[in-house]
């Protein structure tokens, strides 16, 4: 199961993250965002020739003494980050691709929703703002493009994302 | 007696037609003739006993205040609410079930002819004496014909869908906020196509209406309004007879036609003034509207699908019966400026859109010119008294081209009779519009000065 999950836009910004609320959030928020450097050097390293075959799946990113950390980027370089426990060995990596394609699945539903703006943040029931009060001045404030996300975007409320992130979180599916 | 016929027949008509106001004194005098659909007819003398119309809407202010959009039409309603029975009422039974609410449809006075906004007419007071528990989300027959006719407006093919961006236009005019609105398309795109199919546009299309009337949405789409199940419920062949299929030979597309030789009949002259004017209110206020609403929502969607959903139709205020509203049915015989028989309410709805569709059938129309001409004139008969033994000489189907003359003669005076009447209630329509169109305006100045007070936090 995971403990966080996030959404990050092209522009490396965040539209969705969610980690089972009784950890410190703050430390999910600085692991996904290391994170992405290693997702963009994963997908640099295919090489431009390679880019149709390039697989959608990154595998683990980098693992830590705790957790570990998988990744997933789609075609429109909308990436999905994963963190899941280290102590938890019973998961597979078969079992992390497919949660990594129902969370695609859910995110391609979102898209198809007209009144979702791409690009805006995903509305989320239990962590509305990434950077909010529990949090204060999050890790974002070291990307370059984040004050995007911040304030205006009208973000959309997808029950359905939302609860299959829950249902993640919850159990291995 | 007669009051009671009159108010069925308001009832039940006005609804169907956009134009509420001109509907009445075509009503009264064209009852006979006005045979669209049988079964409608029928379905409306049924129903309307239940809905209590409005005979007398006794108003009631503070169920207006339930439904904070309205604001801007309370006085439009309040002095409506007389004049014009709200056939518009029973046409929103949203929540209502058919037996119930017998003090509802009193209670629910509307005025809402001429909102400019919303075909959606939510100010609606919500029945709650709903005597079963998912009664508010049970699509009623007059709300599902509401429902058809705007997906036919927006999509002439019932069995195809509407995109989404098209969709997103339609319900963006009802006011509710995209959260709200991306939550209700989450829950009616059950398969997650990006565009609706009739059953889905129809349960979209209710949960924003009892959205508007205050229901709080559900957790998931209600059994009720499942596409499966809508499209169980209400089958679609019958609406397929419908008055916008003029191509079908079913009864009520002939009887279309004859309305329409009818109107073609009557003189040109006296159509043509008529719509002009309010036509241009019409599309200004669509503009005002449009822009306003794009503001209001700083949404960065394009003008263009903004302007081209103002082309849509537009909430009529009345959910139109399906019928032929004759004003239709002109408006393809004298071609675009006649249009606004209807859209005197809604004024936005366009219809300039609705001759798109409606172009075609004129040809179909004409050609029966001649042949339900006489029964033209025999459904004229009854409602002009003054027509005696010479109707009942020219009753008799010959085609012969004096009997023909003389018909169209009597065609001619009634419809000229008619179009006097339409051209006061127009009138009145125009400056009610006019007025509403200010208050949009005003609106959206504020608008703006809110848009410019948020404007340095969002610089990015």
């Amino acid at each position: 199961m995971a403990v966080c999950i996030a959404v990050i836009a092209k522009e490396n910004y965040p539209l969705y993250i969610r980690s089972t609320p009784t950890e410190n959030e703050l430390k999910f928020h600085y692991m996904v965002h290391t994170s992405l450097d290693v997702v963009d050097e994963k997908i640099s390293a295919m090489g431009k020739a390679l880019v149709d075959q390039r697989e959608l799946y990154l595998g683990l990113l980098y693992p830590t003494e705790d957790y570990k950390v998988y990744g997933y980027v789609t075609n429109s370089k909308v990436k999905f980050v994963m963190v899941v426990d280290s102590s938890n060995t019973a998961l597979r990596d078969n079992e992390i691709r497919s949660m990594f394609r129902k969370l695609h699945n859910s995110y391609t539903d979102v898209m198809c929703n007209p009144f979702y703006n791409p690009g805006d943040r995903i509305q989320s029931r239990w962590a509305l703002l990434p950077v909010s009060a529990s949090s204060p001045g999050g890790p974002y404030f070291l990307c370059p493009i984040q004050s995007r996300w911040a304030l205006l975007l009208c973000p959309i409320q997808s029950r359905a994302f939302d609860n299959m992130v829950t249902s993640m979180m919850i159990q291995v599916c | 007696m007669m009051s009671k016929n009159d108010g069925e027949i308001r009832f039940g008509n006005p609804a169907e037609l956009h134009g509420t106001k001109v509907q009445i004194p075509y009503l009264t005098t064209e009852k006979n003739s006005f045979k669209r659909m049988d079964d409608e007819d029928k379905q409306q003398e049924t129903q309307s006993p239940t809905m209590s119309p409005l005979a007398s809407p006794p108003s009631s202010p503070p169920h207006y205040q339930r439904v904070p959009l309205s604001h801007g039409y309370s006085k439009l309603r309040s002095s409506a609410e007389q004049m014009h029975p709200a056939p518009y009422e029973a046409r929103q039974p949203l929540v209502q079930p058919e037996g119930s609410s017998s003090g509802g449809p009193g209670t629910k006075p509307l005025r809402h002819q001429a909102s400019l906004i919303r075909s959606f007419s939510v100010e609606r007071e919500l029945q709650d004496n709903s005597s079963y528990p998912d009664e508010p989300w049970r699509i009623t027959e007059e709300q599902r014909e509401y429902y058809v006719n705007q997906f036919r407006s927006l999509q002439p093919d019932p069995s195809s869908f509407i995109s989404g961006s098209v969709a997103k236009n339609f319900f963006t005019k009802s006011k509710l906020s995209i959260p709200e609105l991306s939550y209700i398309w989450e829950l009616s795109d059950a398969d997650c196509d990006g565009a609706l199919t009739l059953p889905e546009f129809c349960a979209a299309f209710h949960l924003i209406v009892a959205r508007k009337n205050g229901y709080p949405l559900p957790e998931g789409l209600p059994p009720t309004l499942q596409p499966e199940y809508l499209q169980a419920a209400f089958p679609k062949p019958k609406w397929d007879c419908q008055l916008f299929d003029s191509y079908s030979e079913s009864l009520p597309a002939n009887q279309q036609p004859r309305d329409l030789n009818r109107m073609e009949k009557t003189s040109v002259k006296d159509m043509a003034d008529l719509p002009v004017p309010t036509q241009d209110v019409t599309s200004d206020d669509k503009q005002a509207l449009k822009s306003t609403i794009n503001e209001a929502l700083s949404k960065d969607v394009s003008e263009d699908p903004a302007t081209k959903s103002g082309l849509l139709p537009p909430p009529p205020a009345l959910p139109p019966r399906p019928c032929p509203s004759q004003s239709e049915q002109v408006s393809e015989a004298e071609l675009l400026p006649q249009l606004s028989r209807a859209p005197s309410q809604a004024v936005e709805s366009s219809p300039a859109k609705k001759d798109v569709p409606y172009s075609q059938p004129p040809s179909k129309p004409i050609r029966r010119k001649f042949r339900p001409e006489n029964q033209a004139t025999e459904n004229q008969e009854p409602s002009t008294a003054a027509s005696g033994p010479a109707s009942a000489a020219t009753m008799k189907p010959h085609p012969t081209v004096q009997k023909q003359s003389s018909k169209q003669k009597k065609a001619i005076q009634t419809a000229i009779r008619k179009n006097k009447e339409a051209n006061a209630v127009l009138a009145r329509l125009n400056s009610e519009l006019q007025q509403q169109l200010k208050e949009v305006h005003q609106e959206r100045i504020a608008l703006e000065n809110q848009l410019e007070q948020l404007r340095p936090v969002t610089v990015l």
